[in-house]
C-alpha cells in the first residue's frame, strides 16, 4: 500500500490507451454498427414496401378480374340480344319476302286469268262466230252482222 | 526485514512471511519500500502486467476493428460490439454531449476492459507466475504481484487521469472563469462571505471522488488477492491427519467459492470504474 513513482506511470499508459482506443478501436466498430443499424431499417423499410406493393397488386389483380367477368358477361348479352335481334331481323325478312312472293304469285294468277278470260272471250266470240255464221250463212251476209258481233264482243 | 526473509527461506515460511511476501512489489530498488511515499520508487511488475493487459486487450479490439464488417458479424466481432454497444449506451445516457463522447466513449471503454483484464489476473493460481518467476530468476525471494488493479498506485493513476478529463472538461465547457466561478459560488451560492467555503467543498468534492475512486477497486481488488492467500493458506497446511485432510479439502471448496464469485467482483468493479469515469465526466459538463 506504498504510493511511488508507479502512480504517474499508470496515468501515462492510461491516456495511451485511451488514445489508441480513440484512434484505432472506437470510430471503424461504431461507423460498422451505424451501417448495421441502418441496413437493417432500409431493410425494414424495403420489407414494409413489397408488403405494401403486394397488397396493392392483389387489389389490382382482383379489379381486373372483376372487370373482366364484367366485361365477359356484358358481351355475352350483347352477342344474345343481336342474335335475338338477328333472328327478329330473318323473321321480318322472310315474311316481307314471303308478302312479296305470295303478291307477286298473285298478280301472275289474276294476270293469267285476265290472260285466261281474255283467250277464252277469243274463243267464245270465235265459237259465237262460227255458230252465228254457220247459223246465219243461209240468211244473213257476215257483213252486214260483222259490226254488231263487234260491239258484243266489246260488251264480254 | 529482508534478513529475516532469508532465514525464513531455509525453513517453510509462516502464515506472517507468506503473505508479506505476497504482498509486496517487485520495484526498481529490489527490496521492499521502505517509506509509504516515495516518487524515487515504481512498481516494475504492476508497469508490466498493467502495460501487457492494455496491450492484449487493445490488440484484440484492434484487430476486431481492423476487419470490422456491417454485414453479418463474426463472433469475437459481436463479443466486442456487445461491450462496446453496452458502453456506448450507457455513455449516451451519461454524457450528453456528442463531442465529447468522442473521446468518453473510447475512454469508458478502454477503462472497462483494461480494469476488467487486469482483475481477471486475480484468475491465474495465485503462486504459479510468482514462482515461475523465482524460478527464473533464481532468487527464491523475488516479489511479484500481478494484480495491478490491486496496487494502489495503479488505481490511483487511472482515477487521477479521470480527475484530469474532468477538469479538463470543465474547462473547455464552462470556461476557465466559468470554472473558477464555479468553484468558488458553487455549491452554496455566490456571496463574498461563502466563497472560502463554496471553493473547500469543491475542493473536497474533487478529491474525496478521486480518491474514493481509486480505493473502491483498489480495495476490492487488495482484498479478493488476500482471500485468495488466506485460502492458499489452508491448502498449505495439510498433512496426513484429520484436520490436514480437512484443511485441503477447505481450501479446494472455499477457494472455487471465492473464485466463482469473484468473477462477479472482477465484472462489477470494471463496470463501477467506467460508469464512474462516466458520471464524473458528465458531472464536469454541467453548470451548478
Amino acid at each position: 500500500m506504498n504510493l511511488n513513482a508507479t502512480l504517474f506511470a499508470q496515468l501515462v499508459v492510461f491516456f495511451i490507451l485511451a488514445w489508441f482506443t480513440m484512434q484505432f478501436v472506437w470510430p471503424p466498430i461504431v461507423k460498422a454498427l451505424d451501417e448495421r443499424a441502418k441496413k437493417i431499417a432500409d431493410g425494414l423499410a424495403a420489407a414494409e414496401r413489397g408488403k405494401q406493393d403486394l397488397e396493392l397488386a392483389t387489389k389490382r389483380s382482383t379489379e381486373s378480374l372483376r372487370e373482366g367477368k364484367e366485361k365477359a358477361a356484358e358481351l355475352i348479352a350483347n352477342a344474345e340480344k343481336r342474335a335475338a335481334q338477328l333472328i327478329e331481323e330473318a323473321k321480318l325478312n322472310a315474311k316481307v319476302e314471303a308478302d312479296r312472293v305470295v303478291a307477286g304469285a298473285k298478280a301472275e294468277i289474276e294476270q293469267e286469268a285476265v290472260r285466261a278470260k281474255e283467250q277464252l272471250r277469243e274463243q267464245v266470240a270465235g265459237l259465237v262466230i262460227t255458230g252465228a255464221e254457220q247459223i246465219l250463212r243461209r240468211e244473213i251476209n257476215a257483213q252486214v252482222h260483222s259490226d254488231i258481233l263487234a260491239t258484243i264482243k266489246q260488251d264480254l | 526485514m529482508s534478513t529475516a526473509g532469508h532465514e525464513a527461506a531455509a525453513n517453510a515460511p509462516t502464515a506472517g512471511e507468506y503473505i508479506v511476501h505476497h504482498l509486496t512489489h517487485w520495484n526498481s530498488t529490489g527490496h521492499a519500500q521502505k517509506d509509504v511515499i516515495d516518487f524515487s520508487v515504481i512498481n516494475i511488475d504492476t508497469m508490466i502486467f498493467s502495460v501487457l493487459m492494455g496491450v492484449v486487450g487493445l490488440f484484440v479490439m484492434w484487430r476486431v476493428a481492423k476487419s470490422v464488417t456491417s454485414g453479418v458479424p463474426g463472433r469475437m466481432q459481436a463479443a466486442v460490439e456487445i461491450v462496446l454497444d453496452m458502453v456506448n449506451e450507457q455513455a449516451k445516457g451519461i454524457v450528453h454531449s456528442a463531442e465529447s463522447r468522442k473521446f468518453v466513449g473510447p475512454l469508458a471503454l478502454t477503462v472497462f476492459i483494461w480494469i476488467f483484464l487486469m482483475n481477471s489476473m486475480d484468475f491465474l493460481p495465485l503462486d504459479l507466475l510468482p514462482t515461475l518467476w523465482q524460478t527464473i530468476t533464481g532468487d527464491h525471494h523475488a516479489y511479484l504481484r500481478i494484480v495491478p488493479s490491486a496496487d494502489l498506485n495503479g488505481t490511483l493513476g487511472m482515477s487521477i487521469g479521470v480527475l484530469l478529463v474532468c477538469v479538463y472538461y470543465n474547462i473547455k465547457i464552462k470556461g476557465f472563469g466559468g470554472w473558477v466561478h464555479e468553484l468558488f459560488t458553487a455549491p452554496f451560492g455566490s456571496h463574498p462571505l461563502l466563497y472560502p467555503v463554496n471553493f473547500a467543498m469543491q475542493m473536497i468534492e474533487f478529491l474525496a471522488k478521486t480518491v474514493s475512486h481509486g480505493m473502491r477497486l483498489f480495495g476490492n481488488m487488495y482484498a479478493g488477492e488476500l482471500v485468495f492467500m488466506l485460502i492458499a493458506l489452508m491448502g498449505a497446511a495439510w498433512s496426513a491427519s484429520a484436520t490436514g485432510v480437512s484443511l485441503f479439502a477447505g481450501h479446494i471448496i472455499a477457494g472455487s467459492i471465492w473464485a466463482i464469485f469473484h468473477i462477479l467482483i472482477v465484472a462489477l468493479q470494471a463496470f463501477i470504474f467506467m460508469m464512474l469515469t462516466l458520471v464524473y465526466v458528465g458531472q464536469a459538463h454541467e453548470a451548478h
